[in-house]
């Protein structure tokens, strides 16, 4: 890379690396989905081969959309926001390309051992011991190298931003360790030290934060970054900041349990993961509320600028899941939606509406910087890209919701004599036209990243044919 | 509470579930109603002024927490705690309602029964054959068995490899009414021994006595040498005339009807396997499931299907 564009203080080299891999990793993991939802109006597709059948290719997308495309844009931006926000270059800059490059070797662990069938089964965290212990070890030095740089800021106060990068670093480190707690059989095959039911709620509650910290807090913590920056305008209330951040991580440690509705977890744990989700609401809307807020006086930016409107409907379909968790918790609705599409859709309207689309406006706002350059190659292409982002993330939830709605309204559907009045099988036809609007809508996400990766090819080549230029001579 | 643990809780555990769960309930309201307010007074456009400390070029207001979301966040609070009375969740109290899951689902269960036993009382009565030909009665039976046996039987029961045609007139247990009735009250457990130890020779040896035994094509001479081994080994089941059975499971090998022919697969092929691995064919028993009563019904609409043609 042109030392052109090396900045004095701060170490972009790694924040470089992770935002090109995020792009990269964002292509692949949405390609593996598209594939899967293809797979699901097609079965053919399976091709008949272990390798490429829906069971492995599954956790690969998800691994491949949460770790790789996900961990790969919270490291670039936390990495970039401590550094901004506190003044001072990373603690290190050997450990910061220890973590891109083991982060990578996990990833491409992952690309090769899950199609190959190696898994342990829990979802999210399917990965074996010998990657988990190489995910545990870069993830500490994550956590150092974040937590002293903190520490030797050059500014009084620690930024909002951080607290949630902290905090999601922390969290993960803590439920990574305990969650993939496991006796190694052979080099790789391990049983979890969890029996039965423990082990349910031990992944669940690991499964749930995973969302709660690693999917939320860490993209708030890019929120409060990029959301303010973009808009140029003040965040709206630090006070709510202080209040939600702290309920937030509080609250949402108990949320696991709201997935094991009606198992042979115990009533008590039940209900109380149902009531720690409806207690969640009021803190997960804080974000939203603060994010939405920060843009009054700056509405008007919206007609001119696509990257602060990801950044904006992000936070709508932030605000929109965050409703439709808790209400899913509750176990009256929960016996219908629970096991159908619905969830399904739910999950993608945070990783689509939320994580995937702050990220892109993130990433439109950041890889400019990272690059020498004030503005991406085009902003007619960021616009289109938002569209299509938008219109992708609507096909998709709307054909879950009406999937899973359907889906389970006829697994309870009797007739006057009690017996159900349809098979399995008939659900699984009904969902056809629904699976397929789903697939269309995945290739509009797909289309939007690659149009993206063009934008982002071009801005930095254009960036490269500047640097080769003679240095005008000074009069 | 009969559940995680095997037991109750023990009373620390209880007690310590219950301090960190309304610990947890109580922090989140002391941190919502300690930052409530703000000294400061808005400007005209109703802002007040900022925190004094930029990040980055980034500034904080101190606006003051909105009401609505103030009062949302009141509202789940209490709703919580309500239901914490109500509900199990605090611990071994299982709540001022009572509720449970299991006792939810007896109470379903309960209800359904009133409701649909009269429906199934009228038929028990009617013996199979004429049940058979009660359509009214053979729709209700034939979504029994899209339930419950369809998954192995198939939608149109014709069965499936391992999973037995239901509509030819094949019977490995028989396929009078009592056998049918009997078959899914109890289960069947259909056992082909291995017989490895035999050696390959014997085995091809068998193999081709057992083609022999439906008019399918075989080598004479392994044939002639396979009768024997079957006398001693395998009519004890299959009978010496090989034609099976039924008070053992054992098929009648004399038809062209092969319970483990995988698709594509040479006749030839699926009895070698057979004879070096053995089979283990397993129909789970229903009557614990399904009811007695409603295992007449499905055994009459198993009957009906000979009428189909």
């Amino acid at each position: 890379m042109s030392t052109a564009i090396e900045h004095p203080t701060y170490n972009y080299k790694v924040v470089r690396q992770f935002a090109i891999m995020t792009v990269v990793w964002g292509i692949v993991g949405m390609t593996i989905g598209v594939i899967l939802a293809a797979q699901l109006v097609w079965p053919e597709l399976n091709l008949g081969l272990p390798w490429t059948s829906f069971g492995r290719l599954r956790p690969l997308h998800t691994n491949a959309v949460i770790f790789a495309f996900g961990g790969s844009a919270l490291f670039a931006t936390s990495y970039y926001v401590v550094q901004r926000t506190c003044q001072t270059r990373l603690f290190s800059d050997k450990l910061a390309a220890f973590t891109f490059w083991g982060w990578q070797a996990v990833i491409l662990s992952a690309v090769v051992t899950l199609p190959l069938g190696y898994t342990t089964t829990k979802e999210y965290a399917e990965l074996e011991w010998p990657i988990n212990i190489l995910i545990a070890v870069v993830w500490v030095t994550y956590a150092l190298i974040f937590l002293m740089t903190i520490k030797q800021r050059k500014t009084s106060h620690i930024y909002v931003a951080n607290w949630f990068f902290a905090s999601f670093i922390l969290t993960i480190a803590v439920l990574h360790i305990v969650n993939n707690a496991a006796i190694p059989v052979t080099a790789m095959y391990s049983t979890s030290i969890y029996a039965g039911t423990i082990d349910a709620m031990v992944q669940w509650w690991y499964g749930h934060n995973a969302v709660g910290f690693f999917l939320t807090a860490g993209f708030l913590g890019m929120m409060y970054y990029f959301v303010p920056k973009q808009a140029e305008r003040p965040v709206y209330s630090y006070r709510l900041s202080i209040v939600h951040f702290w309920a937030l991580i509080m609250v949402y440690m108990w949320a696991g349990p709201h997935h094991l509705h009606y198992t042979a977890l115990p009533n008590w744990a039940q209900s109380l993961g149902m009531v720690m989700s409806i207690i969640l609401l009021a803190p997960s809307w804080g974000g939203m509320i603060n994010g939405m807020m920060t843009l009054s006086g700056a509405w008007h930016k919206l007609r001119t600028d696509p990257t602060l409107r990801f950044l904006v409907v992000a936070l709508s379909f932030y605000g929109m899941s965050t409703f439709e968790g808790p209400m899913m918790a509750v176990k009256t609705v929960n016996a219908l939606s629970h096991y159908t599409d619905w969830t399904i859709g739910h999950v993608h309207a945070g990783a689509l509406g939320w994580v995937a689309m702050i990220t892109i406006g993130s990433m439109y706002h950041l890889i400019p910087r990272l690059f020498g350059r004030t503005e991406m190659h085009s902003v007619n292409l960021i616009a289109v890209h938002f569209w299509l982002a938008t219109i992708g993330t609507v096909l998709y939830i709307a054909s879950m919701w009406v999937n899973g709605i359907l889906q389970g309204l006829m697994w309870r559907a009797i007739n006057p004599d009690g017996t159900l009045m349809y098979t399995f099988v008939e659900a699984v036809e009904a969902s056809a036209p629904g699976y397929f609007v789903r697939l269309v809508g995945g290739l509009f996400w797909v289309t939007g990243m690659l149009i993206m990766a063009y934008n982002v090819y071009r801005t930095i080549k254009r960036n490269e044919a500047i640097s080769q230029q003679p240095a005008p001579q000074a009069a | 509470m009969n559940n995680l643990w095997g037991d109750s809780l023990s009373s620390f555990w209880s007690a310590w579930i219950i301090v960190i769960t309304l610990g947890t309930i109580a922090i989140s309201a002391w941190l919502l109603f300690a930052n409530r307010k703000t000294d400061k007074t808005p400007d005209s456009e109703g802002n007040v002024e900022t925190t004094g400390h930029a990040a980055d070029e980034i500034e904080e207001y101190d606006n003051p927490l909105p009401k609505w979301w103030f009062q949302l966040f009141v509202g789940t609070v209490i709703f919580s705690i309500g239901y914490l009375i109500l509900y199990p969740g605090l611990g071994n109290f299982e709540g001022v309602l009572g509720w449970s899951q299991e006792g939810q689902w007896e109470k379903e269960v309960a209800q359904a029964e009133e409701r649909f036993a009269p429906i199934f009382a009228q038929y028990q009565e009617v013996p199979i054959p004429e049940l058979a030909k009660d359509q009214e009665a053979m729709q209700v039976a034939e979504r029994i068995f899209q339930n419950n046996c369809a998954v192995c039987h198939g939608s149109n029961a014709q069965g499936g490899y391992g999973f037995p045609n239901l509509t030819d007139n094949q019977w490995l247990y028989g396929g009078e009414p009592e056998n049918i009735v009997t078959t899914l009250n109890n289960g069947r457990n259909g056992l082909m021994p291995s017989w490895q130890q035999l050696g390959e020779n014997n085995i091809e040896n068998l193999t081709q006595y057992v083609l022999s035994l439906s008019g399918l094509e075989h080598d004479e001479d392994r044939a002639e040498q396979g009768e024997s081994t079957f006398m001693s080994v395998c009519a004890a089941c299959h009978t010496p005339q090989g034609t099976g059975n039924t008070a053992l499971g054992a098929p009648n090998l004399t038809n062209d009807t092969w319970l483990y022919l995988a698709p594509g697969q040479e006749v030839a092929d699926s009895i070698r396997q057979t004879l070096r691995n053995g089979r283990n064919g397993h129909m789970p028993a229903q009557a614990a499931y399904i009811g007695e009563e409603r295992v007449h019904l499905v055994a009459a609409y198993v009957y009906s299907l000979r009428f189909n043609d």
